[in-house]
């Protein structure tokens, strides 16, 4: 065990876990931030997705030893209150079905959007293929980045 | 949201034994003050003197939208302010029924239930208001969470009249609201749950957790069927949070710990020995071996009329395979459970809240009224949580550690350790006469089954399920539809559609082998089977040729049928009847290297009065992602007795790269309402292979199309 400090959604934490945790497990199970979902634990489905200095990654093949030093930022510190223009556009266009993949949809089309504010139809596939969601809802997810990359929001 | 579990409405029961109309709600969770005025008619809804409407959800929210259709239903009945509505989510409960969410059974199960209950409820708050007025109840009228005497020009807020309202005798048979009154039901409408998904707080089971908590995940035998020899915990113990090491059951071993990582670290170094059973040779070769050679045994008669075998003229013949497949849902499984000793605390992302409540009592030796099933949101569901066993497993390691304990699964665990859709051989055959019609029309389907693996067949060996999803719809002088089940030592399960992908998939594509070996369009030879209205008995359900031909007219209209498609595109038709509803599709593809690429897919569906269109576009395009993630690549494997698909690496299914245009329709209907969450899946597979048959003259007869 080592005690670590993260910066995480703008806050300090101090924690005392393994090095080699991956980061998913401490934001959800240590930090209880459970919106960042566990889904392959392999880098296969982008459930997991976070932002370490605003770059997307899969949390659960990052060890909490590499997020030291950067700014982490989960689900839950993406906006005050979800005003975040993609989670307005994700309201607007009502994408979520079950909805367990949409945290780390959300986190890697605000990574998209944040170096590309208007991507073209084909920059939003390459940047969302990684992202698996089981109900299908694909069309809704581009339909709402789009939106949101228009200035649309929730309009 | 809080949720209600079964104690709170068993003390509520007893409330309402002593005569008050607030008979089914005990603010246990928090949403009102205790000893406040609460209007509770029903199970199924309260009213807050506040006005504030809470609408309980006895079904399980998996994506499919009921925590927001199935409230609608009451809602409009009630005439209540939709932006007032709360909902609820009801846990293990014996006042709705059968709780099971699966069969797309949620709004046909529901839709007199809710209606009911809306109904009631706004005929009672019309009587206290007319009391109130002393006017008569006839002359008033309701809108938004209002009752309105517009002779007068008074109006009273539900909230106003709940202490009123709640000393009136319940009406039994209240006067349900004709379909062109309804302002809610057939409208988009947003989704209750959908802020909750963008911002992380929506709780899915995985989430759920309780101060000191362990974590858990079992070691199981990569063989099915296999079970502990032995197991030296030793090096397990020593990873640092490990708190326990228990065997559960025959089969499992459990590593509990302070924390998941530790619990993985643990069992990654723990030791078993496996008896690898009856299963260690077993491979996915002789599981179709089994089938195949099963061809020509005794069939059990699902549907049949004159007689097959003498039909005379021209005979086709072809033989169709599916394979296994996972339900794969996003959400790995999971369930929490505390054990106490005299109750047992369950929090599942279950389908079957009531089956979790009888077998885990029965593992853990409790009575069912002492085990406390919670259901929390469902990362996907697909059938897989139709299953018990992770609910089962989770009181078992909490029984076995004396603590509360959520097991987890990894990806690899839910993949290999999973229940199957069956494996299935068809053999079809017809008789075509001089014009190329079918004279004779014989399908003989050679699959396991699932209930009669799980210890139920069924009345006369008729697996229940096929009694929704088996029906041939078209007209044919002569028809059998024969069902042999032979053993399978795969755990099997219901996977959405069950067996209804596989028989659409043989069926719809051989109508297109006939309509190929007639010389006629593969539409125009369908509507032809279909010309007359008739309705046809199959099982419980009265089908329909006009509704069958008239989705089929729709998809081929809206798709453009008629007319040649662009250069290089191809289409192929199918369609389908399962769980009350009708779905024919369109699928265009191009050829790339070989393989189709999907270009478009176009849906037509009838499933009587719509509740909210907005779901069911998204179920459409659920049900056509689905079915083209199975058609495509969609195959579990079994080798050495080991499922061999563990990832989504191994197991891919569709991702946005992939995803063709999707064009929904459906018929404006006011028949009363069917399923929609499965009966779109079933034309996808055959639509497509009948596209692929367009482009290159190749029939596929196996799935997956892809191989590899």
């Amino acid at each position: 065990m080592s005690e670590i400090t993260l910066q995480v959604n703008g806050s300090q934490r101090k924690i005392d876990v393994p090095a080699d945790t991956p980061l998913l497990w401490v934001l959800r199970d240590t930090l209880e931030l459970t919106g960042t979902k566990f889904g392959c634990g392999a880098g296969l489905c982008g459930a997991c997705t976070v932002h370490l200095d605003g770059e997307a990654v899969r949390s659960c093949m990052t060890p909490v030893s590499a997020a030291t030093g950067k700014a982490i930022t989960t689900i839950e510190g993406l906006s005050v209150a979800g005003s975040h223009p993609l989670q307005q556009a994700w309201i607007a266009e009502d994408v979520p079905q079950c909805g367990y993949c949409q945290s780390g949809q959300i986190m890697q089309a605000a990574a998209l959007l944040s170096k590309t504010p208007h991507p073209s139809e084909q920059e939003v596939i390459d940047a969302m293929t990684g992202n698996l969601c089981r109900c299908g809802t694909y069309h809704r997810i581009r339909r709402a980045i789009q939106r949101a990359a228009s200035g649309g929001g929730g309009q | 949201m809080s949720p209600i579990s079964r104690r709170d409405f068993l003390v509520a029961g007893a409330v309402a034994g002593t005569g008050l109309v607030l008979a089914f709600y005990v603010p246990h969770h928090g949403l009102h003050p205790v000893g406040e005025q609460v209007f509770a008619p029903n199970a199924y809804l309260h009213i807050a003197p506040d006005g504030k409407v809470t609408i309980v959800v006895a079904r399980s929210e998996m994506g499919q939208g009921v925590r927001t259709s199935l409230p609608m239903i009451l809602a409009e009945e009630l005439d209540a302010d939709w932006s007032q509505i709360a909902i609820q989510q009801a846990g293990a409960s014996t006042l709705f029924g059968d709780q099971t969410t699966g069969g797309s059974a949620s709004v046909r199960t529901t839709w007199d239930p809710m209606r009911q209950a809306g109904a009631a409820a706004r005929e009672m708050l019309v009587a206290a208001a007319a009391q109130q007025w002393n006017v008569s109840a006839a002359e008033c009228t309701t809108a938004k969470g209002f009752v309105v005497h517009a002779a007068s020009n008074r109006r009273s807020s539900y909230g106003d009249l709940v202490e009123r309202a709640a000393n009136l005798p319940v009406p039994k048979e209240p006067k349900l609201k004709a379909a062109s009154a309804y302002t809610l039901v057939g409208k988009s409408t947003p989704r209750i749950d959908t802020p909750s998904k963008t911002n992380g707080s929506a709780e899915f089971g995985i989430d759920f957790r309780m101060p000191g908590m362990k974590y858990a995940f079992l070691a199981r035998c990569p063989v099915i069927g296999g079970k502990v020899a032995s197991f030296d915990d030793a090096e397990a113990r020593r990873v640092p949070g490990v708190t326990h090491v228990a065997k559960v059951g025959d089969s499992a071993v459990a590593v509990a710990a302070d924390s998941v990582f530790a619990a993985l670290q643990g069992r990654k170094v723990l030791k078993v020995t496996w008896d690898d059973g009856a299963n260690k040779d077993l491979n996915t070769a002789a599981i179709f071996d089994v089938l195949r050679k099963a061809a020509n045994d005794k069939g059990v008669p699902l549907q049949s009329a004159g007689d097959v075998s003498s039909a005379k003229g021209r005979r086709v013949e072809a033989a169709y395979e599916t394979p296994m497949l996972a339900h794969a849902p996003m959400e790995p499984g999971n369930c929490f459970a505390h054990y106490l000793g005299t109750s047992c605390e369950v929090w599942a992302p279950t389908q079957v809240p009531q089956d979790v409540r009888d077998f885990v009592a029965t593992a853990v030796g409790l009575k069912p009224e002492n085990v406390h099933v919670n259901v929390t949101l469902l990362g996907g569901g697909f059938g897989r949580r139709l299953e018990h066993d992770y609910a089962v497993e989770a009181a078992l390691v909490s029984k076995a550690i004396n603590a509360p304990v959520k097991v987890m699964w990894t990806r690899e665990d839910d993949m290999r350790f999973s229940t199957y859709r069956p494996p299935s051989v068809h053999h079809l055959s017809a008789v075509l006469d001089a014009q190329g019609s079918p004279v004779a029309y014989s399908h003989r389907l050679i699959s396991p089954t699932i209930s009669g693996q799980k210890g139920q067949p069924g009345d006369g060996g008729i697996d229940p399920d096929l009694k929704d999803e088996a029906a041939f719809l078209y007209l044919v002088p002569s028809l059998s539809v024969e069902y042999v089940a032979p053993p399978c030592a795969v755990p099997l399960g219901w996977l959405r559609s069950v067996y209804a992908a596989q028989m659409a998939f043989a069926n719809e594509s051989f109508l297109d082998e006939l309509a190929v070996a007639a010389g006629k369009d593969p539409l125009q030879y369908r509507l032809h089977l279909l010309a007359e209205d008739r309705e046809i008995t199959y099982f419980d359900t009265k089908w329909r040729t006009d509704r069958l031909r008239g989705v089929l007219q729709l998809v081929a209209d809206k798709s453009g049928w008629g007319s040649a498609p662009a250069a290089g595109r191809h289409r192929g038709i199918a369609a389908f009847g399962c769980f009350g509803t009708y779905a024919a599709e369109v699928v265009e593809i191009t050829m790339q290297d070989g393989d189709p690429h999907v270009e478009r897919v176009v849906v037509a569906v009838d499933c009587g009065q719509v509740i909210n269109p907005n779901i069911l576009e998204q179920q459409l395009h659920s049900a056509v992602i689905f079915g083209l993630s199975a058609a495509l690549r969609g195959q579990i494997t079994v080798e050495h007795g080991q499922i061999q698909e563990a990832n989504f690496d191994t197991y891919p299914i569709l991702r946005m790269n992939e995803v063709p245009a999707i064009e929904t329709h459906f018929v404006d209907s006011h028949e009363a309402p069917t399923g929609i969450g499965e009966p779109p899946v079933p034309p996808l597979a055959p639509a497509l292979c009948n596209a692929i048959y367009a482009a290159t003259k190749k029939r596929i007869r196996k799935l997956p199309i892809l191989n590899g």
